[in-house]
């Protein structure tokens, strides 16, 4: 987006007009994970770690091939490793690339009471600014992704910036560009769905994954970070990812409807008290003969 | 009789409502409450955010707004042991509460004598107490989200909506209560500040407690 400035507006000795002068640009960015081609390298939380300037943490090992049990607030991007057991007995291991889903409409956003804590750009990258942020967690609370990570000695909230820094510098994210399948793609949210249709249609046409298909869920209007699924109707299987994911109802009622009620309350609270002072004015007492000082 | 006699003051023009102790308890409750209704209406809406920045900024009121809620909390509970017989709730407040139309419009030669705590005051008090275990419990929840795992997201959904509702509650209750502590009944403000009232005020507002302090016939004492 940044790099919209240098769009060339005018050449010097050119014949017709500027190349692409009307096209309208698409700014919408996307990452696809296609988890089908997934081999579990973990090269992306490699990239994810060295672009972002974070040591490797302390893990624990869980008999699995999963890095560590889960995403921490210096680790934005796991590979969760689950087994899984079709009905017909076939056994398969599936990889998925966990991290920040970057919602179209950020729970985190909506829960989140501190000015600039969270910001969501115009090509739609969610990101967090630790300088504003308060630590109060309510983001954690408003994302039906378990994504956002609390750290405690800095009281600050961390998670996956989709590299914000990079795809503003025109580049992609970190973990894209580490990716050694390809199952890693970054473009404009557009291509991505086109790329992913493409790929589920070969998977119903080539392979046995005859459910596959395209996550992108629209509880959350949509997300900014797609899967193509081997399974779409269990994205449970891997590892927590929810069907139908909505902002929570109770955080939309807190931020809606009781925020509403709320301010009324507290203004008409207000109002009515000056009103009744007005109107009946402060309490007399009823004075003997002589008089006292109160 | 005698005991309130024997701990609170009572001269021929003044009689003491409140000890130091209760005023001091009073004060420390009042701050950290404030404290807290103050932060948590930053965290609640960004148009009052600008209280937090004036307290300290969003991180120290945020990092503040617990401890003194646990403050708050002991705080309530020590004037619940100081005052929960003067608060106890009797036949007569329920008739000043129903009849609270006559109160509310200054009409108060229509109210019956009060004890040293009318029926408003009592409902006050009994909201804030049961408000504070409210906030409390909801608060302890929203003070470490980060213990409570995420197959129980649930449980801090409903907290966060909990907390806010007794919230604004408590805050319906203070807004009243120092409207009619400053504004609607002059004198009272002082009383929690210096201690002392007007016989005046004593028989004008709270006869039973007047009569009970200075042992006194209400009609010929003055």
């Amino acid at each position: 987006m940044s790099n919209s400035v240098l769009e060339i507006k005018a050449i010097s000795g050119h014949a017709g007009p500027v190349p692409g002068r009307d096209a309208s640009r698409d700014y919408d960015v996307c990452k696809l994970i296609d988890v089908t081609t997934c081999i579990g390298c973990k090269a992306c939380e490699v990239a994810c770690l060295e672009w972002n300037g974070y040591p490797f943490r302390e893990t624990l090992f869980d008999n699995t091939y999963q890095t560590m049990p889960d995403l921490a607030w210096n680790y934005y991007n796991l590979i969760r490793f689950n087994e899984h057991v079709a009905e017909d007995g076939t056994f398969s291991w599936l990889m998925r690339k966990d991290g920040c889903m970057h919602c179209a409409d950020p729970g985190c956003l909506l829960a989140c009471p501190a000015d600039g804590a969270i910001v969501q750009y115009q090509n739609g990258i969610v990101d967090f600014n630790q300088d504003n942020c308060i630590g109060c967690q309510y983001c954690v609370t408003g994302c039906p992704f378990n994504i956002p990570k609390f750290n405690h000695e800095t009281k600050k909230v961390h998670k996956c910036t989709l590299c914000s820094d990079r795809v503003g510098a025109g580049l992609e994210p970190a973990c894209i560009k580490a990716c050694p399948t390809g199952c890693l793609h970054f473009g404009s949210k557009d291509d991505m769905k086109d790329l992913a249709d493409k790929r589920v249609k070969q998977l119903h046409e080539h392979t046995s994954h005859k459910s596959a298909g395209v996550y992108d869920p629209s509880g959350v209007g949509g997300t900014h970070v797609i899967y193509v699924l081997h399974d779409i109707e269990n994205p449970q299987y891997y590892g927590g990812l929810p069907k139908d994911p909505q902002i929570p109802l109770m955080v939309r009622i807190w931020k809606g409807p009781l925020k509403w009620l709320g301010n009324f309350a507290l203004v008409a609270g207000l109002v009515t008290a000056a009103t009744h002072f007005v109107r009946f004015g402060p309490k007399k007492v009823e004075e003997p003969k002589k008089e006292e000082v109160v | 009789m005698s005991t309130a006699a024997a701990t609170h003051y009572v001269s021929p023009d003044s009689i003491q409502r409140y000890t130091f102790h209760e005023r001091v308890m009073h004060w420390l409750n009042a701050i950290a409450y404030v404290y807290c209704m103050a932060t948590g209406l930053a965290f609640y809406t960004p148009h009052l955010f600008w209280l937090a920045v004036i307290l300290g900024g969003g991180p120290t009121s945020r990092f503040f707004h617990p401890i003194l809620g646990i403050g708050f909390f002991i705080a309530m509970i020590w004037m619940h042991v100081v005052w929960r017989r003067d608060v106890e709730f009797t036949e007569t407040d329920r008739r000043f509460l129903s009849d609270v139309k006559d109160y509310a419009t200054n009409r108060d030669d229509r109210v019956p004598p009060q004890e040293k705590y009318n029926g408003g005051q009592k409902l006050y008090y009994w909201l804030m107490y049961y408000g504070a275990f409210l906030l409390l419990f909801s608060g302890l929840f929203l003070w470490f989200p980060e213990y409570i795992s995420f197959s129980l997201a649930w449980v801090r959904h409903l907290m966060i909506v909990l907390h806010e509702i007794a919230a604004l509650i408590t805050i319906g209750g203070f807004i009243v209560h120092v409207y009619m502590s400053v504004w609607l009944v002059p004198g009272s403000t002082d009383a929690m500040i210096h201690g002392f009232v007007s016989r005046a005020w004593a028989r004008t507002h709270h006869r039973l407690w007047y009569i009970r302090m200075t042992g006194g016939d209400p009609a010929s004492k003055g």
